[in-house]
């Protein structure tokens, strides 16, 4: 999963999305290159969820373009976003959104069957890479919040996605599950995985590489953590 | 991974998955029944109708022709024309024989009727002489027992019916009892020979002013050995259609293909050809009001079982479909999350689809066994016997459970079709 951390993975450009008189983002224009950590703050209402919707080929701009991976998705049919949805990202939500009747590496096996083809060795192997080889033939509930969040990040990664998004992926977990995710979240920074996650909490999305902050749709600030990335990590681990 | 999401999703619904079967073993149920009913009810309908009489009565040409020309029932060319015993078996070896379900020969006369030790004089009487209930051999070997007993169930018969083996004894119609003082076991002499009185009976019709004898006892009085005057007969027919009244007016009108599927049909028109090819100087024709009365009921009974069907497959649909929709949108959390990892809208109308048709064809195969069952309960007490089991009802049962669990799945195909991941994975 190394990837070139010089080449442009998501750009939008002048992306705007409207809900009546409400304008949720407006004129975002925004670029992440291949192997970038980025965490997207605001208060609630500021855009955050349209943003990662949109992102993440759940929805479409209402004026600007967004391309990924050099193709423009923002005027894409559903049937067209489906697909790119599936073969580019990998989600991660905040309720974790496992389905309850199927074990643990069954839920990691889904993603792969609408993808490819369900194997459940390598789908064993992403439990393995979360920590969870021994809790995969467990159901959803028999596994604590962060074993089910971990499980939902193997199910995003099973199929090898372009950008890894997740949607406030520690908002449900105590402090010593965030602990654990945030550290997978290093880890895969650290193989070359392209990560945005939409965060609330400030000492998360203080350990990415690049934290923007969005307020009333605008991005009002776009904070490079290059120089203290380490220093960050290291600080949160202390705390 | 299909299969396994299907299986488990069956089992962890299964409350509402029962429910859904539930509604489809009672549409199942009833459509089988009725079905079941409607293609056996030809057969029982006629057989009901047939202890009404015969359907079909065969005359010399004659004497058709003069009922036909002039109204004339008796009288010189009428009375005078027979037809011969001896051809009435071969009845049962026409295309339709194995319908013709009974027949009687009839020989019409009068004779002089007197009544020894009572003081009264000698009077006209009508008499009929036929057979009561005659076994026979055909050449096919079949045996087969036949004749009027077998028509008049409606008979209100005081006495004894006569028996075919005695040729002295006769049974008097109730106003002709009446009106010459006898009674049963009184002697009666016809033309000079004796009989015994053995039952007196009441049709409600012309026949309660004739006396009934055997056919050979007629004969004799009548001197008129292997003559009969017509032939009543019984037998199942098909209703007619365009095809069998176009046949019924002229035969010769019809194009060979249409000859064929005519003739090879049971309609009344086409039975009554066929005895005429096997009864010498013979002209069959329906008693029309009976023929016409059972194709009436017939296709009303039919209708009214294709109406209950379609009720309740429209019922089933309605009901499916609320169950669905609810079952739907309790899952819809689940199969957001499904498109949100990729699945197309087609993909999860399949999952979908697929869980509420293996509900179906459990209810399916559950209901068509139920319904078999009330098939049997509505023969047996509405006619007495069995139904017999239409194998085509397995086909057509099968198509209606699929197109109702379809139709019935219309609605929450079409909610799951808009169903936006982003609305039930952010938990709006």
């Amino acid at each position: 999963m190394s990837k070139s951390k010089s080449k442009q993975i998501l750009e939008l450009k002048n992306v705007s999305k409207i809900y009546g008189s409400l304008k949720a983002l407006a004129d975002i224009n925004l670029s992440v290159n291949a192997g970038d950590w980025l965490s997207i703050m605001g208060p609630s209402g500021s855009g955050k969820t349209t943003m990662i919707n949109i992102i993440g080929c759940m929805d479409t701009p209402s004026s600007g373009s967004v391309i990924l991976d050099g193709l423009d998705i923002s005027r894409e049919n559903a049937s067209s976003l489906t697909r790119i949805r599936r073969d580019k990202i990998g989600l991660i939500f905040q309720q974790f959104h496992l389905i309850s009747y199927l074990t643990a590496v069954e839920n990691v096996m889904v993603a792969q069957y609408y993808h490819s083809m369900p194997d459940e060795a390598e789908a064993m192997e992403a439990l393995e890479k979360v920590g969870l080889k021994d809790r995969a033939r467990h159901l959803p509930a028999q596994l604590s919040g962060g074993e089910q969040q971990r499980v939902c990040i193997a199910r995003a990664l099973i199929n090898s996605p372009e950008i890894l998004l997740g949607d406030e992926p520690t908002g449900n977990l105590d402090e010593e599950n965030e602990r654990i995710v945030v550290d997978i979240f290093r880890r895969l920074h650290d193989e070359g995985v392209t990560i945005i996650i939409v965060t609330h909490d400030p000492e998360v999305g203080d350990v990415a590489q690049r934290k923007i902050i969005l307020e009333h749709g605008r991005v009002i600030q776009d904070i490079d953590q290059s120089s203290t990335f380490g220093n960050a990590l290291k600080i949160h681990h202390e705390q | 991974m299909f299969w396994h999401m299907v299986f488990k999703t069956v089992l962890r619904q299964k409350s509402k998955m029962l429910m859904i079967a539930f509604t489809i073993i009672l549409g199942v149920s009833l459509s089988t029944a009725m079905m079941n009913v409607m293609l056996g009810v030809g057969d029982k309908v006629n057989r009901e109708l047939k202890v009404y009489g015969a359907n079909i009565t065969v005359r010399h040409k004659d004497a058709a022709l003069m009922s036909d020309l002039y109204g004339l029932n008796e009288g010189v060319g009428v009375n005078d024309k027979f037809l011969f015993e001896e051809d009435v078996l071969k009845l049962k070896t026409i295309f339709w024989g194995f319908n013709i379900l009974d027949f009687a020969p009839m020989l019409e006369g009068k004779a002089v009727m007197n009544l020894p030790g009572k003081n009264s004089r000698a009077v006209d009487v009508k008499i009929n002489g036929t057979w009561i209930a005659k076994h026979n051999t055909l050449s096919t070997g079949e045996e087969l027992d036949t004749g009027l007993k077998a028509l008049r169930t409606w008979w209100d018969v005081k006495g004894e019916w006569l028996n075919e083996s005695r040729d002295d004894e006769i049974m008097f119609g109730n106003l002709l009892a009446e009106k010459s003082g006898v009674k049963i076991g009184d002697a009666v002499a016809l033309n000079g020979r004796n009989f015994i009185v053995k039952g007196i009976f009441t049709d409600g019709g012309d026949a309660d002013e004739e006396i009934l004898m055997t056919l050979a006892a007629a004969q004799s009085v009548l001197n008129l050995g292997g003559k009969i005057s017509s032939i009543e007969v019984s037998a199942l027919t098909t209703p007619d259609n365009d095809l069998a009244k176009k046949a019924a007016q002229n035969p010769k009108s019809l194009s060979p293909d249409e000859y064929e599927t005519w003739y090879c049909t049971a309609y009344v028109s086409a039975i009554c050809h066929q005895i005429q090819e096997v009864i010498r100087d013979g002209v069959a024709k329906p008693v029309r009001q009976v023929a016409e009365s059972e194709g009436t009921i017939l296709n009303k009974t039919t209708l009214l079982m294709i109406l209950i069907t379609i009720l309740s497959s429209i019922g089933s649909a309605l009901a499916i479909s609320n169950l669905i929709t609810a079952s739907v949108i309790e899952r819809s959390q689940e199969l957001g999350l499904l498109k949100a990892l990729g699945a197309y809208n087609w993909q999860i109308a399949l999952l979908v689809l697929v869980e509420v048709m293996i509900t179906g064809l459990f209810g399916g195969v559950f209901g068509y066994f139920l319904g078999i069952g009330f098939a049997q309960v509505i023969g047996q007490t509405v006619f007495g016997s069995y139904i017999e089991i239409a194998q085509m009802v397995i086909l057509i049962v099968g198509v209606i459970l699929f197109f109702v669990t379809l139709a019935g799945s219309i609605p929450a195909i079409r909610y799951l079709m808009a169903l936006k991941p982003t609305e039930v994975l952010h938990g709006k």
